[in-house]
């Protein structure tokens, strides 16, 4: 009996193995008369960052190839797929380790033969996915990871990032607090003791000293990621007379720490700074304090322009979905509305061929787009690394039509709230974030 | 003096906490000697459960204090249900193996867990914040203090000291002890063990469901909510020594307060407060504060 | 029989080295992490066949690859011999020093120690700003003996270079199992007061196993550095050592060869489950590690041994 079940075991593994190899096979094989575009597409669909970021991720990419494949998208992008060709998905999750996300990387572009990756949300993937993705010489590009360092660090070819980075999300937190608060002089701060965490504070502190010297640092909190329990960080900020407090915490851990505050009346003495707090408004709702000061990493979601791109976007996502896309989904969207101008653009060069992957490498190079949140334009890092306008703006819960509202939204330029493209982040804010233009 | 008092109730407001996470996975490992990574799994599946139940609850808009009960009486449920298929459909197969590969099978069985939590309720998260809004809060000098989480505090109280008093005072307590101390010479004294065992391990599932279903209210309920638990609770119940309902509770009440007062004095420290405590009270303990005395074969 | 199963060790070590360039290169790199992984299981082996079982075997892990990406950081050195050394003496030195506190313990309260040591190592990592905290930091390129290969050619070397590690690290674990001290593991796992009744110092005999285990994953850390050309704190989780552990059991404590297959077969499944299924692959892993405890008890390397011996019976009068 046992060695019979012991059989079994091995039969069921090795007919893994070779399934998977028939697998690899045959998706080599298979070449209908029209080739599509394979994109693999990797976001996370497992582990705490699937509900707030790769599942909005996932069906922002998801929807959007839809229509870009069924022609229906508005114009300019009404062409089918890009420049005629349907997209084709392969779903990657991008849960696990980094070696396993560079394994599966590596197996995208040699095994399954993507055109192009699309994806990573974590900025220790795009970090280690990067020089193999110039080894490769693979087109990849990054939706939604926020370190500035991928294009800081060494010019890149085949790697490009249309959202932009980190650093806007906190010079605009406290351009708009001190919009609304002038005479601020004391502040604390609640972050994840890990790398976005730690580089939000930084980048924010930096930000403030140069635009209100005055104002100093008190409470610098930085719970462990995915804590859940803040009472004894409540209870610091409770003591402290500090007038804001600025937070990148995300999804869990913000709502968490929001629902906890809330209960002991913490934002009635100090307003909270969400830099992320957009993606939670739809489930807090009434339990989001007024006056909380909303971010979305960037123009996305309500702080989104009122143009037809987002309408169409927003409708399309709603019908599917049942609730509004949040800035996953719109980084999402911009990511994959980039590739295909670069990828037509390519294209239209070539008599409507399909283009090589250096033709669209350097058609991607510098372009300037509009996305469902705005303009784009691929400014630094030798033109991979996009700009955005970004924009603050205060929470109000409307009790009548009972729903969230975010007013007095300010925007601010791509060139106010980002570095020049000569400039890391970190020496443009050290130097005071010089040639700002506001 | 203010700070001395904050950290003394937020400590206990932690340390409320982790009793509430431990306590069935030291009841599992005390009776069962199974280090039992599937807690996570109970932790998140009352969690889980609590939140459906109070989304049917409060959109009805049924009172709050029933909801909590509602919330609790469902996710208990769910543990039950857990720990009946779990007990009997797999863990029984496993008893007398190597306790490390036992420990291996609940971690399989927690992987998968984790993906039929996602089939189950979709990869989104969700809130059941109304029992904590509607408990409101007081003010004591400066601080507020959530009447919520006093209630934790009394409820985590009243928990240790009904195990304790169980163990001691009732039959089926005084079973688990001489198991406990001895499982060969209380089955050679007709005990039945097995049966024991079911019990036990779902009570721990149960106790499991409930410490998720009453942090539900206080967190937001979303994936790998489970996997923080399990580590800590693993630290709490290794300092307290595994296996002992009073050494939960201590190693609960030093990992909060030595938590809350990292916090508020040396912030820099908080990320490592838990495994220093646990280094440290190993280095000197080795089998934890209230460790068995471990009989040696010859 | 002996020297039987070591030449046929080595001529599968050779015969992988020269097959590999005709291998799909998203094979080579799936099978160099697997190898190198597969020498921190047959370091987690070793402690097995005493009983042990430590849920922070990620600490050494990580201390090598820590060791070989803070050479490449900041110093100009880049021969890959040289990294891995120093990535292997660094994690044996960790492993002796806390070897003086982890020897003392059995069972799960060893496992449980090991498992704060290695998320201590995690928080001082995470705190570590300059190195990029958990984002972790780029490993620079390495050069064998003066050779630098780019890009395919490179990732052969690689592949290469885990073979020959992992060959000569088989073949010494297989000669210590050998040993006095090896064949004195099952001994102690059994009753370990009869073993010091012998003359043996238990205590100083799982030192010296937890120095063997540290510096092999040590040398496993610092290949897989190499090859990911990345590293971060996640290293030293203890999900990641739960994911050895995980192997190790896959594999068994039977033979040397089980942790190669079964740390390939390991990431295979993986791979392919994570294809199929994008947002079910854990369930998959979950339920092979389930089928396989339950129905092989011994790992798939008893499989092996079932099938020698019934070949024996099948030849053999």
């Amino acid at each position: 009996m046992k060695r019979f079940h012991g059989t079994f075991v091995f039969a069921l593994a090795a007919g893994l193995t070779f399934g998977s190899v028939a697998v690899a096979a045959a998706q080599q094989t298979a070449a209908p008369a029209a080739p599509p575009v394979k994109l693999g597409i990797v976001s996370f669909l497992s582990g705490p960052a699937a509900s707030p970021f790769g599942v909005p991720g996932r069906n922002g990419a998801e929807i959007v190839i839809e229509a870009l494949n069924s022609g229906k998208a508005p114009a300019p992008y009404d062409k089918v797929g890009l420049a005629g060709s349907k997209i084709e998905i392969k779903w990657v999750d991008e849960a696990g380790s980094t070696a396993q996300v560079v394994t599966e990387f590596r197996n995208l572009v040699q095994r399954d033969q993507v055109d192009a990756v699309v994806g990573y949300i974590s900025s220790g993937s795009c970090l280690a996915v990067t020089p193999v993705a110039e080894e490769l010489k693979a087109l990849t590009v990054y939706f939604d990871c926020g370190t500035p360092r991928i294009f800081e660090e060494k010019p890149r070819k085949y790697v490009f990032r249309p959202s932009s980075h980190a650093t806007k999300d906190s010079t605009g937190a406290a351009r708009y607090l001190l919009a609304k608060k002038k005479d601020i002089t004391l502040f604390s701060g609640i972050n994840q003791n890990y790398a976005w965490g730690q580089d939000s504070w930084k980048d924010f502190v930096g930000a403030m000293g140069v635009l209100a010297p005055k104002a100093k640092v008190d409470k610098e909190l930085m719970p462990k990621l995915f804590q859940g329990e803040y009472g004894a960080e409540i209870s610091t900020l409770l003591t402290s007379k500090s007038q804001a407090l600025h937070s990148s915490f995300w999804d869990g851990d913000l709502e968490s720490f929001i629902i906890q505050s809330g209960a002991r009346g913490l934002q009635k003495r100090m307003p909270f700074i969400g830099t992320t707090a957009e993606s939670s408004i739809g489930r807090l709702r009434d339990k989001m304090p007024d006056g909380t000061i909303i971010g979305a990493r960037g123009p996305h979601g309500p702080l989104a322009p009122d143009n037809a791109l987002n309408k169409w976007f927003r409708s399309i996502y709603m019908d599917r979905y049942g609730t509004a896309p949040t800035y996953p989904s719109y980084q999402m969207a911009l990511s994959i509305l980039g590739l295909k101008v670069a990828w037509e653009k390519a294209a239209a060069k070539k008599g409507g061929a399909k283009p090589t992957t250096d033709e669209v490498v350097a058609a991607f190079e510098g372009i300037e787009y509009d996305s469902p949140s705005g303009n784009v334009k691929m400014a630094l890092g030798g033109g991979h690394q996009g700009i955005q306008a970004t924009a603050y703006g205060t929470y109000r819960f409307n009790k009548q039509k009972n729903e969230p509202e975010v007013i007095d939204v300010i925007r601010f330029n791509a060139e106010c709230v980002n570095p020049p493209s000569d400039k890391t982040s970190e020496e443009w804010i050290k130097a005071g974030m010089p040639g700002a233009k506001c | 003096m203010l700070t001395a008092f904050a950290i003394f109730s937020d400590g206990l407001v932690y340390a409320a906490y982790l009793f509430l996470v431990a306590v069935g996975l030291t009841l599992i490992f005390g009776v069962m000697k199974i280090l039992n990574v599937t807690h996570g799994s109970f932790y998140a599946f009352g969690a889980y459960g609590a939140a459906t139940a109070a989304g049917v609850w409060y959109d009805r808009g049924l009172n709050d204090a029933g909801g909590l009960l509602f919330m609790v009486a469902f996710a208990m449920l769910i543990g039950l249900v857990i720990g009946i298929v779990l007990e009997r459909g797999i863990l029984r197969f496993v008893y007398g193996r190597d306790e490390v590969v036992v420990v291996l099978v609940t971690y399989a069985v927690f992987l998968i867990l984790e993906d039929v939590l996602v089939l189950v309720w979709g990869a989104r998260s969700f809130t059941a914040y109304q029992p904590m809004i509607a408990a409101g809060s007081i003010d004591i000098g400066d601080l507020t203090l959530s009447n919520y989480d006093i209630g934790l505090v009394v409820l985590a109280g009243a928990l240790a000291a009904f195990c304790y008093w169980a163990l001691k005072y009732t039959r089926y307590g005084r079973l688990l002890t001489v198991v406990i101390f001895d499982r060969e010479t209380a089955a050679a004294f007709g005990i039945n063990v097995r049966v024991l065992y079911t019990v036990t391990f779902i009570i721990g599932a149960m106790l499991g469901a409930l410490g998720g279903a009453m942090m539900a209210p206080k967190i937001s309920v979303t994936l790998g909510i489970g996997v923080e638990v399990i580590v800590l609770a693993f630290a709490v119940v290794a300092i307290g020594g595994m296996g002992s309902i009073e050494g939960a509770l201590i190693g609960a009440l030093i990992v909060g307060i030595a938590r809350a007062a990292s916090v508020h004095l040396v912030p820099q420290l908080e990320l490592f407060v838990i495994y220093a405590v646990m280094a440290l009270v190993l280095g000197f303990r080795p089998y934890g504060l209230f460790s068995q005395v471990q009989p040696r074969k010859i | 029989m002996r020297m039987g199963s070591t030449v046929l060790g080595a001529l599968a070590f050779a015969a992988l080295a020269a097959i590999a360039p005709l291998l799909p290169p998203w094979l080579i790199s799936l099978a160099t992490i697997a190898f190198a992984n597969a020498l921190v299981v047959l370091g987690l082996i070793i402690l097995w066949r005493t009983g042990l079982v430590p849920f922070g075997q990620a600490l050494f892990y990580a201390i090598g690859a820590y060791a070989v990406a803070l050479i490449g950081r900041y110093t100009p050195i880049r021969d890959v011999f040289f990294v891995v050394f120093v990535g292997a003496v660094a994690a044996g030195i960790v492993a002796y020093l806390i070897g003086f506190l982890l020897a003392r313990y059995r069972e799960i309260f060893f496992a449980m120690l090991s498992l704060a040591m290695s998320m201590i190592l995690y928080g001082i990592l995470v705190k570590t700003e300059t190195l990029g905290s958990t984002d972790g930091f780029h490993v620079e390129a390495g050069s064998f003996l003066g050779w630098r290969p780019q890009g395919g050619t490179r990732n052969l070397a690689i592949f290469w270079l885990v073979l020959a590690y992992c060959a000569i690290a088989a073949w010494l674990v297989a000669y210590y199992f050998r040993s006095v001290a090896g064949s004195l593991t099952h001994p102690i796992r059994d009753n370990e007061i009869r073993v010091e009744f012998l003359g043996v110092s238990v205590d100083r005999l799982i030192h010296l196993k937890l120095v063997v285990s540290g510096v092999l994953a040590g040398i496993g850390g610092a290949l897989a550095a190499l090859a990911v050309q990345h590293v971060d704190p996640a290293m030293s989780y203890w999900t990641t050592s739960g994911g050895f552990v995980f192997v190790t059991i896959l594999a068994g404590a039977g033979s040397v060869a089980a942790a190669f297959v079964g740390s390939l077969l390991f990431e295979l499944v993986r791979s392919i489950a994570v294809t199929l299924v994008p947002g079910e692959w854990q369930m998959i892993l979950g339920t092979a590690l389930l089928l396989t405890i339950l129905f092989l008890p011994e790992g798939l390397g008893s499989l092996v041994s079932r099938l020698r011996q019934r070949w024996r019976r099948g030849t053999a009068p």
